[in-house]
């Protein structure tokens, strides 16, 4: 059964999706909403009045600022571990045949599908247990769990398509392996890396759930947001976070997502 | 002076034997050809040569030097890749210069030297473009020069010809003959192409098994066979059975018989034997024809000016004497 392209949807269907879409997207429209609301107490609809007074008032609290290097700084060193280790863990399993290559190839990928407070709890318990006081480098590693499972799938991907004689005519040209690395494989699978690391940023960056079982007393600029929600004082700053938030988020994303639909070009393309 | 010396050379994958226990030398300014079909042990030769294979056995020399365990970029071999494998990401000037570049020249002089290897191939001006943008014969000469900017001393090709059309393979055949001749480098090319290798080569290795079944110049491997495979796989010869070369007079051997070397009717020295005819066909410039006779079929190539016999008829065959070629054992 293959339905034609080119027939209309019935009006039904079309209704129907389009109150899936704006269902899924006008909160967040709310959100936005009320980072300009005069009413700071509750969230009042429609908001009484209109002002930019918390953008101003979100600048001059250092703990957001503090947040937000927090979470800039772990996003940045998680990204940076997942993106070395990813590249190698991919090059290993696309390049050379190893005893247990799928099943290296299955725990990596896994900690995504596992439930993130199951990684949480896990690796709380395991901090505890070595006796490893929680701290930046606790956050980071909770986070590299989950960042290097997104490199490691853009680049394998791309590893795949390179042909294995390219490597071995850099070789034969008089290349050394760290030549071929960097004039050979790295420019074939750098789109790739670019969109991975851009992907781990982002999911790091909101990350909540793995983040509040990893972090002793410090708060990344999504656990703040949790804690200023429970206190009704200047909660619009909130929402001007939250908006800074899905920015941040939301390019590297969309950057992630050009990039990787043009890279069919890239490697491959002399064929 | 030995380019390339192999001593009891094995390559054994697990339980397959690739390439087994390989004698060979090869002469400074050769042309050698390695031919034999897929899964004979050619490829994985010429990859013991390149350096991305280390025999599990036997000693390798290239120039002379020891090649075990040396790493591909430091052997002054190069090779030309069955799919070219040209880098997609640089340009064809690019390409050709990288052999250079990561030996330290300078960018002018890499450069000036891959326009140079560009022009040899007859590619000029085509620097700027990228591999996509060739096509599949002009990208076999961009792997050509990208390979001989380096000045390799032996050039290996790995099936050069195989992805080219008829026409353009005979004219590559010529240039590539004539660049060898120009330049001296030993080149040693690998190919399931009988024709290839005897117009081509200097001297043909035929591979069967992982073994070398004959080595020769291609006018010995064609005409003179030693075992059945080689009769067999380089051209179409005949190969008679034992009792009926011991019939004709020659011992009981198996012997090689080119269709050619047979005419039609008896003469004066030559062998003469009779068959009943059970094919004919036209092939332009001869017929051929085969003919059963005591249990043997032959296949007999005439002239197209000789009057082709009919299905069915008695004919009287003959061929000069040395023109029959006993094999050793019954192989």
């Amino acid at each position: 059964m293959r339905s034609d392209r080119n027939a209309s949807a019935p009006l039904g269907l079309k209704v129907a999706a389009g109150l899936g879409l704006a269902f899924l997207h006008l909160p967040i429209l709310l959100i936005f909403l009320y980072a300009f609301t005069t009413e700071e107490k509750s969230y009042q609809f429609p908001p009484p009045g209109y002002t930019l007074q918390w953008f101003a008032v979100a600048w001059n609290r250092p703990d957001v600022w503090e947040a937000m290097g927090l979470s800039v700084r772990v996003a940045s060193i998680s990204t940076a571990v997942a993106l070395v280790l990813g590249t190698l863990c991919a090059a290993a399993v696309s390049r050379t045949k190893f005893f247990g290559r799928e099943t290296v190839s299955l725990l990596v990928i896994l900690p995504i599908a596992l439930p993130g407070i199951i990684t949480g709890i896990a690796l709380r318990s395991a901090f505890s247990f070595a006796e490893i006081p929680f701290s930046f480098w606790t956050i980071v590693l909770g986070h590299a769990t989950f960042c290097v499972v997104v490199v490691y799938n853009n680049a394998v991907a791309r590893f795949r398509r390179i042909s294995g004689s390219l490597i071995e005519a850099s070789m034969d040209l008089g290349a050394d392996s760290f030549q071929t690395f960097r004039y050979i494989i790295l420019p074939n699978i750098g789109t790739a890396l670019l969109a991975g690391g851009m992907l781990a940023f982002a999911l790091s960056f909101d990350e909540v759930i793995v983040t509040t079982f990893t972090a002793g007393q410090q708060s990344t600029l999504p656990i703040w947001m949790l804690e200023e929600l429970v206190r009704p004082r200047q909660r619009p700053v909130t929402n001007v976070v939250a908006m800074i938030v899905v920015l941040v988020t939301f390019l590297p994303i969309l950057g992630a997502y050009y990039l990787t639909r043009d890279g069919d070009q890239v490697a491959g393309g002399g064929k | 002076m030995t380019a390339v010396l192999f001593q009891q050379v094995s390559r054994h994958f697990g339980a397959v034997r690739a390439v087994d226990s390989v004698d060979l030398a090869i002469a400074e300014g050769e042309f050698f050809a390695m031919l034999g079909p897929s899964g004979s042990g050619k490829t994985t030769c010429l990859r013991l040569m390149a350096g991305f294979e280390q025999p599990t056995g036997g000693h390798i020399e290239i120039f002379g030097e020891t090649a075990e365990g040396v790493p591909p970029y430091r052997r002054n071999v190069n090779t030309v890749f069955q799919d070219y494998a040209l880098f997609p990401h640089l340009s064809i000037l690019e390409n050709v210069a990288y052999g250079l570049m990561v030996k330290g020249v300078g960018k002018a002089e890499r450069l000036k030297a891959a326009e140079e290897a560009l022009a040899m191939v007859k590619l000029p001006g085509y620097g700027a473009r990228r591999p996509g943008q060739l096509s599949g014969g002009q990208r076999q000469r961009v792997a050509l020069a990208r390979a001989l900017v380096n000045r390799p001393r032996v050039l290996l090709l790995d099936e050069p010809l195989g992805a080219l059309d008829l026409k353009l393979r005979e004219q590559m055949q010529e240039e590539l003959k004539s660049l060898q001749k120009s330049l001296g480098i030993t080149f040693v090319f690998v190919t399931h192409d009988q024709g290839e290798a005897l117009s081509m080569a200097d001297r043909i290795a035929v591979f069967s098994d992982g073994k070398i079944q004959q080595l020769g110049t291609p006018e010995e491997v064609y005409k003179r066979p030693q075992t059945r495979f080689v009769a067999d796989f380089v051209g179409s010869s005949n190969v008679l059975p034992p009792d009926f070369v011991e019939q004709l007079g020659f011992g009981k051997h198996y012997a090689s018989l080119r269709p050619e070397a047979i005419g039609l009717g008896d003469g004066p020295g030559r062998k003469p034997f009779s068959g009943r005819v059970t094919a004919a066909s036209f092939l332009g410039a001869a017929n051929r024809v085969t003919v059963e006779t005591n249990g043997a079929r032959i296949a007999a190539m005439l002239p197209a000016s000789v009057a082709v016999p009919a299905q069915g008829d008695m004919v009287t065959l003959s061929f000069l004497p040395q023109d029959l070629h006993t094999m050793d054992g019954a192989q």
